[in-house]
Order: structure tokens, then sequence, then C-alpha cells
């Protein structure tokens, strides 16, 4: 059932679109979720020296690859920004999914790391380390698969030329993603 | 729609009662869901009140309706009477209902941003009421280690005994959690884009910056106890010990993620109260608020001071010493803002002209039952004095003389203002102020005696207290008998109120648009406002309490009145 869109959702008071409104207001929010969570294992860190005999076992060659397959991600994102605003909407469907690619290639890096972890012993109840560790990069990757979701429904919208405004909005969050990253490799793969 | 929707019953534009009722993505159908359903769970958080006190007060008897309190019984109501009290009731009714309802109305607009946003954080939250609910009937029973949940005893169900019970209480909060966060950022977003032409940030009214900074306080604080949730969560299922020190972890880190919500929380549901206090205020003393600026300021300091005092509830949990010299400062600082409102609102009663409706006695009642509320959280706020009232009734009673006023009495100040609004009538202003003596004296008669009883050195959460001498002295018991049979006044006063609440709303004398002649926008449009609101958008051209205006015929001068 097609919904007729409210006058409320076109009225743009403070200049700044509704839709880009929100999702700063969802960053806010989720600025405080990994807040909380890396709070509380930086205190631990800081007060247990004996972690870092675990965090030793972290596999920095694939922190750093997915850094890179991260930071390249978000480039695409920029690029299907840009193709968006000059209403190219192929080249930002092509963008978006190289976006997706990128997404994609994480979680395979990852699934490839944690197996390997897992299988030699270094499980989530393994040590306090290991519990931050899986739930802090876990609740990561929800978010990269979400997002990944998220953009493919809005590149079949692309597609189409509707919603073009919406690349900007996906784009805001998975900078946010990118940058959630960038806090967790140093504090999970370099601090050893 | 209202054209020949009768002369055929294939008409297209009528809506299915599904739709308009069930699947709405109107922000008043979805403000309705949200009160009836906070409306429903306050009568069974009232029940669990009912039960837990008959036991106090007679222990080990047979209570009408429930049969004997077993002590694990007893525990699982006391923690869910809290729980429900506060994520189901209060927070539903004064953030979501009221801002649902009132926030478009109040800034001239059709609906929230995101409707369909909308109708899904009421899903999450009906879902999260379910599974409180249903916790209640699992195996072992519904959760009992308290609604703050402190581990051990929530993360682990050798000493809960609640396997299932405890996990559904963590699911249902978080789910809780995730619903205002979505209806929050709805609400933000809402009174920041879609205000009626000509309304300036200071034409805003004072429930809506409420609501709003509410969201904002909520959102900032909240992000932390949902990472803690998921945390508690893992302890529970997968016998992770983040809270466990034999596993490495530490107890008191919950306490910290919980109390940095915790604290903010009180003023989430405070401020939208104040909100709800000062529209009935200015309306029935015909006064402009006085110092609008100065609450708004106000309130955005109690926000952001209210990060600063959280671990004033760990005094007695191994904190530094030095740290809660810190907490007391802070604590006793909130106080300062708190307070300053409050006088604010004694001096907008000053030189008005006063109605004493029953909306404008419960927002009276709210200040006078408040300032107790805050004046006995002074000895709690400084560590030395908490040492001895910690865990008492002292606490409880000091809590209930805050968030009565809030979840209570101000919730009755803004039904009884804004039913006219919701339901195209009024309600009986005698059974009214019945409701309402019948409400606020009994009230007092249930937590005074409490607060005797707690200097006493009666400690919270115990299931009886004949197995301690020294608390059952024949003295203790009469004070918990008299605070039971004043609840039970109080609940019983509770039937003419919804008497009254479901017979108006069918039968009820019709209200026009505006009965109690006020300025703010919700009063322009048709009462009960169709679909979009307003037959003609409208614009504004004043602040929301230009009431008694020298030099004008009538006493108020709606916000949208060409000058």
């Amino acid at each position: 059932m097609g919904m007729v869109q409210p006058i409320a959702t076109r009225r743009s008071v403070t200049g700044i679109s509704t839709g880009k409104l929100a999702v700063w207001w969802v960053l806010g929010s989720e600025i405080v979720i990994f807040g909380g969570l890396l709070s509380c294992y930086l205190f631990f860190r800081l007060l247990y020296g004996h972690w870092s005999e675990e965090a030793v076992h972290t596999n920095t060659f694939a922190g750093s690859l997915n850094t890179l397959i991260l930071l390249t991600s978000s480039l695409f994102a920029v690029l299907a920004h840009r193709a968006a605003e000059i209403k190219d909407c192929r080249r930002a469907f092509m963008y978006l999914w190289l976006t997706i690619g990128g997404a994609l290639s994480f979680l395979v890096v990852k699934g490839c790391e944690w197996t390997y972890e897992i299988s030699h012993g270094l499980t989530i109840g393994k040590s306090l380390f290991w519990s931050f560790y899986y739930t802090a990069a876990g609740l990561h990757a929800i978010h990269v698969i979400a997002g990944a979701i998220i953009m493919a429904f809005i590149s079949f919208d692309v597609i189409k030329g509707k919603n073009l405004q919406r690349v900007e909005l996906i784009g805001i969050y998975w900078h946010f993603v990118d940058i959630v990253w960038i806090f967790l490799f140093p504090l999970l793969y370099i601090a050893k | 729609m209202s054209s020949n929707a009768a002369a055929g019953h294939g008409d297209h534009h009528e809506v299915s009662f599904w739709q308009k009722y069930i699947f709405s993505v109107d922000h008043k159908v979805i403000g309705m869901q949200y009160l009836f359903t906070g409306m429903f769970m306050a009568l069974i958080g009232g029940f669990f009140v009912y039960v837990f006190r008959m036991q106090l007060a007679f222990p080990g008897q047979e209570v009408l309706g429930f049969g004997t309190v077993s002590p694990a019984q007893y525990n699982a109501l006391v923690t869910n009477h809290g729980t429900i009290m506060i994520f189901w009731v209060a927070m539903p009714v004064l953030i979501a209902a009221l801002g649902n309802f009132l926030i478009p109305l109040m800034i001239g607009c059709d609906d929230m941003v995101f409707p369909r946003l909308n109708r899904l954080s009421y899903q999450i939250f009906l879902l999260s009421a379910l599974i409180i609910i249903g916790s209640l009937f699992v195996p072992g029973g519904g959760f009992g280690g308290a609604w703050t949940a402190y581990p051990p005893l929530s993360a682990n169900s050798q000493y809960s005994l609640t396997p299932l019970g405890s996990i559904l209480w963590v699911v249902a909060v978080a789910l809780e959690f995730v619903a205002f966060l979505i209806g929050g950022i709805n609400f933000v977003t809402t009174t920041m884009n879609s205000r009626a032409p000509g309304m300036k940030m200071f034409d805003i009214p004072m429930i809506v910056w409420m609501i709003v900074i509410a969201s904002i306080l909520f959102m900032a604080s909240v992000g932390p106890l949902i990472a803690g949730a998921v945390m508690l969560l893992f302890d529970q299922t997968m016998a992770i010990g983040f809270f466990d020190p034999a596993k490495g972890g530490d107890p008191v880190l919950w306490q910290h993620l919980f109390w940095f919500f915790g604290h903010p929380e009180v003023y989430v549901v405070l401020l939208p109260a104040m909100g709800i206090v000062a529209e009935v205020m200015c309306t029935f003393a015909r006064k402009k608020l006085f110092g609008y600026k100065t609450v708004i300021y106000t309130a955005l300091g109690t926000a952001i001071l209210s990060f600063f005092v959280w671990a004033h509830h760990q005094f007695v949990s191994g904190i530094d010493p030095r740290m809660a010299n810190i907490f007391t400062v802070t604590t006793l600082l909130i106080s300062i803002p708190v307070a300053e409102m409050l006088f604010v609102y004694i001096a907008t009663l000053y030189g008005g002209s006063i109605q004493f409706s029953t909306a404008m006695l419960f927002a009276l009642a709210f200040l006078v039952e408040f300032l107790i509320g805050g004046v006995t959280g002074i000895f709690l706020g400084s560590s030395a004095a908490d040492i001895y009232f910690h865990d008492t009734y002292f606490v409880l009673a000091h809590f209930h003389y805050t968030f009565v006023p809030i979840a209570i009495i101000s919730v009755f100040a803004a039904l009884y203002y804004w039913f006219p609004k919701m339901f195209g009538r009024m309600m009986n202003e005698t059974w009214g102020k019945i409701h309402f003596w019948g409400t606020v004296i009994p009230f007092n008669f249930i937590f005074i005696p409490l607060f005797i009883l707690g200097t006493s050195g009666q400690h919270r959460r115990i299931y009886s207290y004949e197995n301690f001498p020294d608390l059952a002295t024949p003295d203790m018991q009469r004070l918990r008998v008299i605070a039971t049979t004043s609840l039970i006044v109080m609940l019983v006063f509770q039937v003419p109120f919804l008497i009254n609440f479901f017979y108006s709303m069918f039968k009820g004398k019709k209200a026009g648009n505006n009965p109690w002649n006020s300025n703010t926008l919700e009063w322009v449009a048709p009462s009960p406002p169709p679909h979009g609101n307003f037959a003609e958008m409208p614009e504004v051209y004043r602040g929301p309490y230009e009431y008694s205006v020298p030099g004008r015929e009538s006493d108020y001068w709606p916000q949208n009145e060409k000058p």
C-alpha cells in the first residue's frame, strides 16, 4: 500500500533534509552504544596489564587487510554519492555495489579469521579479552551486514532513478561504520 | 472520507478497522496505542503492588485475588512492579503517548516525519511488553533480582533461580530501549524540521521542548546500557564473565552502566512531567509562563548535569570514597536547577486568576509532592547520610515521592487537560475532583509511614519481617498496615477515574475545539483531530503563553491568530 507523504516530512525548518537529520541522530545514539562498550574494554585493559598476553594472538594482518577493505569501500561510497549528485544513476548503482562488495570482502576475511581462532580454542568464553573481542567486533559486523542490506535496497531504487538522496544518507552511515572500525582496529589488533 | 462512505460498502477510501486502529501510521492513533498499552501495564503494576503490600502488612496470609505469596513470587512481584512502572508505564505514557499525540499538533503539522518508523517503534514496544508479561509465566517464574538487575544475581541462574525469567527480562528491556530510540529520533527530527511557518525556537510550547530534551537525554544515556544488556545476556546464556569476578569481570561495571543510564532516566521522565505542568498551569492561571527561556536553559542544564551524578547510587558498592565526594557535590548541585524550575512555576501562579479544574489540581499537587521527593533526595545524595539510608524504605519512599508525581499525578493532569482534544468530549469534573483527592491524600499516607520505617532501619526487598525481630515490632507493623490500607484506598479511587474516562469517551459533553481557551496550536484543530489534523495548516505569530495580555479584550491570544 502506497502511503502519501505527510506535509511534515516535506518541511525543512533547519534547512537540512529530514532524512539527513535523522541519520545524524541515529549515529549519535550509535556512538554512545559503541562508546559504552569500548570504554568498558579500555578500563579493563588499563586495569589488567596481563590482557596483552591474550591480545598478542589477534591476527594483525587480517585486521589491517580489513581496514584497507573498509577504507576503500568508503571511497566507493563517496564516488556513489558524487555520481548520484550529478544524477548518473548507472554509475551510482555500480559504486554502491562496489561498496557492498567491500562489505562482503570484509565479512569473508572476518569469517576466515574467526574460524581459525575459534578452531584454535580462542573462543568468546576463553577469557574476558576474547569476550570483548568477539562482542565489539561482532556488534560492528552486524552494522556492516545491516549497511550492506540497506545499500542493496537503495541501489535498486537508484537504478530506476528514484530516491537518489538516499545514496548520501547511506554513505554517512557507512563512514560511521568505517570510523568505528578505525577505533576497533588499534584497540583489538595493534595494542598488544 | 466522511462523504458517502455509508452509501456503499465498497468505498475504497474507507480504511479497515485493522488499518485504522492497529496498523495505523497516524501519530494520534499511535499515541493512543501507547497510552492504552501504558494504562493496561499500569493496572498490572498496580495489581503487583497490591499483592506484595498485602504480604508485607499481613505476612503469610492469603491475598484476595492471588493466594499466598511465596518468597520467589514476592521477589518477582517487586522486581516487575518497578520494571513495568518505569519502562512500560512512565516512559510510554509520558514520552511516547504524549509525544506522539501532541508534538505534531502543537507544532502545527499533520504527522511525524517518519510515520512508518513511528508504527515500528510501537510494534517493538508492544513486543517488549508481551515478553515482560510472558516472562512471569515461564518455568522458574519471573525475574526477581530487583529492577536494577545487579549481577551476579541477574547474571547467574544458580543464584536467581529464574533461568528463563531473567533472560526474558533483559531482552524485554533492551527491546523497549530500541523502541524508544526509534521514537525519540522521530520526535527530535519532527520538532527540528516540521514546525509551522512562523514558529521560532522560542515559540515552541514547553511540553514539546521537554519531550525533545528528554528524548535526546535518553538517546545519549541509554547506549552504554544497551551494550551492557548485550553483555549481561552473554553472561546469562553463554556463561561469559563480563560481570563475574571469578572470570576476570566486575559486577560493579554493570552498576556503572545501569546508573549512567538510570539516573538521567529520572530526568527523562521528569522533564515531560514538568512540561505538562507548565501547559496546564499557564492555561488555568491565565498567566504567561514566568521565565520561559529560563525553564528551557534550566532543563538543558539539568540534562547535562544528570550525566555526572550516577555513582551516588553506588556509595556503598565499594567505590573510592574520594569519588563519592565528587558525586555528592554533583548530586547536590543538580537540586539547584530542579528547585529553580519549581520556583519559576510558583512565580507563574503569582497574580494569576486561578481556576481549580481537576487538571490544575493535579498540576499543583505535582509541585507539592515532587518537592518532598526532591528534598528527601538531598539526604541520599550526601554519601555520609546515604551509608545509613542506603537500601532502606527511606530510599523507596523518596523514590516514590519523585516518581508518583511524575508518572501518575502529572499524567492525570495531562489526561484531564487533553482528554477533550483526544476524544472530543469532556470528562466529568466532579468525579475528577473526587478522583484527585482520593489519589493524592492516600498517596501521602502510603509513603510518609514508609519514610518513618526507613529511618527506623527497615531494609527494602525483604519478604517477611517476621524473621527480623528488630523490624517486626508492633509499632512498625502498624505503619506497614497503614501504608497498605492507604494503597488500597488509592487503588479503589482509580475506579471512578476509569469509569469517568471510558464513559466520557462515548457519552461525555461534546467539547469544542478549544474548551479551556488555550493558546497552543492543538486547540486550533477539531476535537478529536481528523487524519491530517488541521483543515488549513496554521501559521504562528507569537509565543504559546500570551494570556491576560493588557489591552486585549479576551484573556488569551492563540498562537495562530493574525496580529
